[in-house]
């Protein structure tokens, strides 16, 4: 493994591979903690924080503990198990140590839990058969995207709130349509080949 | 939310995760509303997805048995329910409170209006981005599928027009029971 390839990895994670726009893990978040800029931010670094710690200690519970006793078929339980786990340790810490980033992040921490990105970074890492460090590079790189992805979004509605579409495509239905169209923009990327 | 989007590139795809979801929800629900008067309730999140969690593996492993191609195309959505927020939902707001029979007719109701959703979702993708239904193309070469909506960002914008739509057919039917109201006072 070469320090370029693990390069190609992260920037296709980021861009080509998005989370949201070609994966769909963590849509629930997406679009609901996008109403503004700030508050996006706030969630793309709490993911970011919580999926490059939780990818690397899934990894380490996935080859020393599920493999050597040949439980893999557990996986699911464990690995949501281990992410919970650390979503409570990391609250915890910030609260106890770094009361500053805890406030600006700590409500956000108990919804990342259920965010499906986490455990699809997980999944994937053991599926595709990452080793350690690939593996943290995956998980902080997807959890980029998302932050670009969200970030970008929340632009995007702070310009929707002031459109005035039919009334029955008010909301939801113009979120999702805007979304659609920074997904097709997303799409480009996956024209990109490398080699 | 997620599964939503992803898995309903065609309508056997949309209806197989329903039904898979389905099944955890009703399995779930029934041991949850068993064990609602022994779990302690600072835990119940944790407890909850320890259960939730072992019905989706076993899910997983009987698709892996039975459905192989579908297990395939669903892909790591099938272990991804676990974190679905219905199902959670489910759990906290009906399951903890009510006894295990009403709480298996509500999972079946949930998953069957959730599945039906997705069958949806999927009936319109497929039709418009492959010109097929159920596999079976219909387009006499009359039609030219726009594969756009098969890809992620149909996804998105298929959705919001199929909500924006049932709202209109839901405002419409209001507006007409108003209507019909006004007429009897008078």
């Amino acid at each position: 493994m070469s320090f370029t390839s693990v390069l190609l990895l992260m920037f296709s994670a980021i861009l080509i591979d998005n989370f949201i726009f070609s994966k769909f893990y963590g849509c629930c978040p997406f679009l609901g903690v996008s109403k503004n800029p700030s508050t996006a931010l706030g969630m793309g670094a709490a993911v970011t924080f919580v999926m490059t710690v939780s990818s690397a200690a899934t990894w380490l519970v996935y080859k020393y503990l599920l493999v050597r006793f040949g439980l893999e078929y557990l996986r699911t339980m464990a690995f949501i198990l281990v992410i919970a786990a650390i979503v409570q340790l990391i609250e915890m810490f910030l609260k106890r140590f770094v009361p500053a980033l805890y406030r600006s992040l700590g409500i956000y921490l108990p919804l990342i839990t259920t965010n499906c990105a986490v455990l699809g970074a997980a999944l994937t890492n053991v599926q595709r058969g990452y080793n350690l460090i690939e593996s943290i590079c995956f998980g902080f790189s997807a959890a980029v995207g998302f932050t670009l992805a969200i970030l970008l979004f929340s632009g995007v509605r702070v310009r929707l709130e002031n459109a005035d579409p039919p009334k029955c495509f008010k909301g939801f239905p113009t979120t999702l349509i805007a979304a659609g169209l920074l997904a097709m923009a997303f799409a480009g990327f996956s024209g990109v080949r490398f080699g | 939310m997620c599964p939503t989007l992803a898995t309903t590139t065609s309508f056997i795809n949309g209806i197989g995760m329903g039904l898979a979801a389905t099944a955890v929800l009703i399995c779930s629900n029934f041991l949850i509303s068993l064990l609602r008067k022994f779990i302690p309730s600072p835990v119940r999140i944790a407890a909850y997805i320890i259960i939730i969690s072992g019905f989706v593996t076993a899910v997983e492993l009987f698709m892996k048995a039975y459905v192989f191609s579908l297990y395939q195309s669903l892909g790591l959505f099938i272990p991804l329910i676990v974190v679905n927020c219905i199902i959670f939902a489910r759990a906290e707001a009906f399951a903890s409170k009510n006894s295990p029979l009403p709480s298996v007719a509500d999972g079946l109701a949930t998953g069957l209006g959730f599945t039906g959703a997705l069958g949806i979702i999927g009936f319109v993708r497929e039709l418009i981005g492959t010109g097929k239904i159920l596999g079976h193309d219909i387009t006499f070469g009359v039609y030219e599928p726009a594969f756009f909506f098969v890809l992620p960002a149909g996804a998105f914008i298929t959705l919001g027009f199929i909500i924006a739509g049932v709202r209109r057919i839901s405002d419409v039917i209001a507006e007409r029971k108003l209507r019909a109201k006004e007429d009897k006072n008078k």
